[in-house]
């Protein structure tokens, strides 16, 4: 999963979860019934589920660009410089 | 978010965070329910008798009621049960209050709220003492509503105006 997939992801799972607990709870109070509310919540956290936790290809369309390996031989690591040795305080005489 | 325990992770503590919000709105909604239950019980026999407990005699009262009750409005959409017991309610010089249960029920559902027995006193009916004889008594329905989640409520009806004979068996 993508960076631009783990946004869409926690996005779309709170957004679910908020709608399906106030559908239920809309739906048991109106039917006076606490069953019909905790059906209908538990069916919404099974999707939410479903939809967000495995790793769909739908969270998958934004890859990382890495740069090409040519690149690294146009521009070559700094080589470590030869007078190491000078980064040592010089002894005081 | 990256891996399958994470998302798994906050679509559970999530859930289970609305599903808390979800209960206590339930609790709250029982607030809006104003009830109007009622109950009256009619004596068809009320006998004072006496009985010896470790060389005391005590007053025993033994009895025969109708008790009926609509508690519908009780029941809401958030109601599990409802406890209700039948208790005799009365002053002695000693104690302002003396509460002595003759009947008690729980009421599994709306359907069977609304009722009416014919029954006995389900416990006994003695006084620790000899302050029953002639004595006015009220009869209380007391009730507590037992909500699925949330908030219990409890209330009472008080009947007034019984009293017990002066003439002992």
């Amino acid at each position: 999963m993508d960076w631009q997939g783990q946004k869409i992801a926690e996005q779309i799972m709170q957004i679910m979860l908020l709608a399906f607990s106030v559908i239920a709870f809309a739906t048991g109070y109106i039917m006076s019934s606490f069953q019909m509310m905790i059906l209908i919540y538990a069916a919404g956290v099974v999707l939410a589920t479903l939809v967000t936790v495995p790793n769909w290809p739908f969270f998958n369309r934004h890859p990382l660009k890495w740069l090409d390996p040519s690149e690294l031989e146009k521009h070559p690591k700094p080589q470590p410089s030869l007078n190491v040795n000078s980064k040592k305080k010089p002894v005081k005489k | 978010m990256h891996s399958y325990g994470y998302r798994a992770n906050a679509v559970l503590t999530f859930s289970l965070t609305l599903l808390a919000v979800m209960c206590a709105m339930a609790s709250l909604s029982d607030n809006r329910n104003s009830p109007s239950p009622s109950a009256h019980v009619q004596l068809r026999s009320l006998i004072l008798n006496v009985t010896s407990f470790h060389r005391l005699s005590l007053y025993v009262v033994s009895m025969a009621m109708n008790i009926s009750a609509d508690l519908q409005s009780l029941f809401t959409w958030n109601t599990k049960q409802v406890f209700v017991f039948l208790a005799a309610e009365y002053r002695t010089p000693k104690h302002s209050l003396n509460q002595i249960s003759l009947w008690d029920g729980i009421i599994p559902s709306k359907e069977h709220a609304k009722f009416w027995i014919h029954t006995s006193n389900k416990y006994r009916f003695i006084d620790q003492g000899s302050n029953l004889r002639g004595k006015e008594f009220n009869l209380t329905m007391h009730w507590h509503v037992m909500p699925k989640t949330g908030k219990m409520f409890a209330d009472k009806i008080v009947m007034p105006g019984y009293r017990l004979p002066e003439e002992y068996r």
